[in-house]
């Protein structure tokens, strides 16, 4: 049969009228860009652990732990393919675009997931693979399917499912969890919050469209900017404490001292404001936070990984 | 007749077969060397007595 009326730009099916899906719209299920952030915060909390491990065992691990990242990310989509609708920042993804099916979705979310967990287990241990199995149930479940449309704490408590790729890198190496593992997992959980809070406060006609009750919404948006700058005083006790631990040095000190810093400021800004200010400057105070935040958790990462790679000239660490 | 027929599915889908199809040879590859590391890796209660009390 031929298929000469196969257009290769558009992928329309010329005999059943509908879009061929390609790889990539498979692939981008699996939100590369949150995936990026989880390869490099499990490499970070693999590499800082006390324990070497076999580089083609962390690679390997590395990339199960993404995929199972990746799997809960494809299952998001598939259970908030109506919200996705509604917002214009999501509105593109493959599900609301109708270049993937909700039910291809979700047997690439499930399968995948499974896929992950048992290949962590195999290459690295039960631990590992115990704390990715609960990573990606937390993600989809706990957050996206009960608390994203309950409570505007849903970034609080959901934050928690990406802060634990550092703990599996770490259990992946050490086979457990220490204080060290704990403080990478409360890094992030407590910078997620003033990061999200503060991309929903100049995106603010977004969430309030697809009824989801972001803090913006419910509790408006001077109890937003109260909540980021409390947030960040959280954020930096925890930063500090993580420097204090076997994983810190010096290096880190002076670098989260001075993210510490602009962030406080960052926030402070952010509180002091009013809409009218905000508006008036199209909220370059909220974007520079915003942007400062991605900068913020990137460094701290980085320093850690200094202080590691220091340790074997005897300079790294306290 | 020709020895392969290419159907129209073929080309709409090439992308999305090769694709699973450097997937697969990327996990089999990754298995294979895990494999080694396992396999190979040195095992602490395969050590010599003496160098073990060390």
């Amino acid at each position: 049969m031929s298929d000469a009326s196969f257009d290769n730009k558009t992928r329309i099916c010329p005999q059943t009228g509908l879009y061929e899906a390609q790889f990539g719209d498979y692939f981008e299920l699996l939100k590369p860009r949150v995936m990026s952030l989880v390869v490099f915060t499990a490499f970070v909390g693999l590499l800082v652990a006390p324990v070497g491990v076999n580089p083609m065992v962390a690679l390997a691990s590395i990339l199960f732990i993404a995929l199972g990242g990746g799997a809960s990310g494809a299952l998001n989509m598939w259970y908030d393919a109506d919200i996705d609708r509604k917002m214009k920042r999501t509105r593109s993804r493959p599900i609301p675009s109708g270049r993937v099916t909700e039910g291809e979705a979700f047997a690439i979310g499930i399968s995948l997931s499974v896929f992950a967990v048992v290949m962590l287990s195999l290459a690295a241990n039960l631990m590992a693979g115990a704390l990715l199995a609960f990573t990606i149930f937390f993600y989809v479940v706990i957050y996206t399917m009960w608390l994203k449309r309950w409570t505007p704490q849903n970034i609080v408590i959901g934050g928690a499912a990406g802060a634990f790729p550092p703990m599996i890198g770490w259990a992946v190496a050490t086979g457990g969890m220490s204080v060290e593992s704990v403080l990478m997992f409360a890094l992030t959980l407590a910078w997620t919050p003033p990061h999200f809070w503060a991309l929903a406060l100049f995106t603010k006609g977004d969430y309030a469209n697809a009824g989801v009750p972001m803090l913006t919404v419910t509790h408006g948006r001077k109890a937003t900017r109260a909540h980021i700058l409390g947030y960040t005083v959280a954020l930096v006790g925890v930063s500090i404490a993580l420097g204090l631990t076997s994983i810190g040095g010096p290096v880190y000190m002076v670098v989260a001292t001075v993210l510490n810093l602009l962030f406080l400021r960052g926030a402070w800004a952010v509180w002091r404001r009013t809409d009218a200010d905000s508006d008036a400057d199209k909220h370059a105070a909220e974007r520079g936070l915003f942007k400062l935040s991605l900068l913020y958790l990137f460094l701290h990462y980085g320093a850690l990984l200094i202080e590691a790679s220091l340790k074997p000239f005897e300079m790294g660490g306290w | 007749m020709a020895m392969k027929v290419e159907h129209a599915l073929h080309r709409r889908r090439l992308s999305r077969n090769v694709g699973l199809g450097l997937v697969l040879v990327l996990y089999v590859g990754l298995v294979y060397g895990l494999t080694i590391a396992k396999v190979g890796g040195p095992k602490p209660n395969t050590l010599p007595a003496a160098e073990a009390r060390e």
